[in-house]
């Protein structure tokens, strides 16, 4: 496998940081939602959303990346079906990326409960505080989510049905250690 | 009879006290803002009432005595306001009122008063004491300052909550008391 056909490092290493960050953040947050209220609650949807906005920040890193380092060309054996669905999918886990944390921030400030990153920024507040258009964004936000994971498990089972049954070399192309030659 | 031509001595003497005046709680607020790690949560007391007698050109001689419902809390969430009622927090079954009463009020000129007093809540109370502005308003005067205070002193989240770690010890109140001006 030439290196060409491989993404650059910094868009792997973005890659698996934000996999990891947003795999933590989405099981992280399904255990926060479900916990009475307790300083430890605070203390757990506090880390939640330095998570999450640590995923938005992350990403935006990532478009820039991309669009400075294209991605390499897709396998030649896939046809315009497959193409169609894989750029579809891509473009919304991208999507997602964004929307997810933005709709966190978003129902933080109509909570009355401003976003203070990492206890040291206190990022703006997006909306004006708003019980009832908080609990329509958790909604929004709850939703989005599983539309994520659904996203990742299929973006998950294509790559690695790309390296099993079409044998294309696909998880190479974004593995942490460069294949031998 | 006698008693009958005292009648207008005592009402004389009792006259600088019937100014007194009800605030008027539609324009006076009592806000509060707390960090929970250093996320500041603002909350509000709804209900609350008292008598205030200011006379801007001898604040020395004002007094003020508030009265609040602390059921009346109000914080961002259903949640939140449940868990503040409950005995860890402000015991609203046990304490329904937390009382503020002045013992001295100082001018500093310019406008600005230093309020001293007494502040009850949850059955302990401290000697207070804050810098606060007044100005008079479409016939109302409008005193407004922050009293920074300490939640531990009035056992205000126990057990778990007491660590300051996760929601700070310093708690401001805001007070806005409008005040309908004398004469």
């Amino acid at each position: 496998m030439k290196s060409s056909e491989r993404y650059s490092a910094p868009a792997i290493a973005l890659h698996w940081l934000i996999a990891g960050l947003i795999i933590a953040t989405f099981i992280w947050g399904l255990v926060v939602s479900g916990m009475p209220l307790s300083p430890a609650k605070f203390k757990y949807i506090a880390w939640h959303k330095w998570a999450g906005i640590s995923v938005l920040a992350l990403v935006v890193v990532r478009l820039l990346v991309r669009v400075l380092k294209r991605p390499p060309e897709l396998p030649a054996h896939m046809g315009p079906m497959e193409r169609l669905l894989a750029h579809g999918g891509h473009l919304a886990l991208y999507v997602l990326m964004f929307a997810v944390p933005l709709t966190g921030w978003l129902m933080s400030s109509a909570y009355g409960f401003p976003v203070v990153l990492f206890k040291l920024v206190q990022l703006p507040d997006l909306v004006a505080q708003d019980e009832q258009l908080a609990a329509t964004l958790k909604t929004v936000h709850e939703a989005l989510n599983w539309i994520m994971a659904a996203c990742v498990a299929g973006h998950v089972l294509a790559a690695v049905k790309h390296h099993v049954i079409d044998k294309d070399g696909m998880l190479f192309r974004m593995s942490l250690r460069q294949p031998r030659q | 009879m006698k008693q009958l031509k005292l009648l207008p001595v005592a009402l004389l003497l009792a006259a600088p006290l019937l100014q007194a005046a009800p605030l008027d709680a539609g324009k006076s607020q009592i806000n509060f803002t707390m960090k929970q790690l250093n996320v500041p949560v603002t909350g509000s007391f709804k209900k609350f009432s008292g008598n205030v007698v200011l006379d801007l050109k001898k604040p020395e001689a004002g007094k003020a005595d508030i009265s609040i419902d602390t059921a009346s809390i109000s914080l961002p969430t259903a949640e939140a306001v449940g868990e503040a009622k409950k005995p860890d927090w402000f015991n609203v079954a046990k304490f329904p009122a937390a009382r503020f009463v002045s013992s001295s009020i100082k001018s500093l000129g310019g406008g600005k008063l230093q309020v001293a007093g007494k502040l009850t809540i949850k059955g302990t109370s401290r000697d207070v004491s804050a810098p606060f502005t007044a100005h008079q308003e479409g016939g109302l005067t409008v005193v407004e300052g922050v009293l920074p205070v300490s939640r531990l002193a009035y056992k205000i989240g126990e057990g778990d909550w007491a660590d300051t770690g996760t929601v700070a010890d310093e708690v401001q109140i805001k007070f806005k008391v409008a005040v309908p001006a004398g004469k």
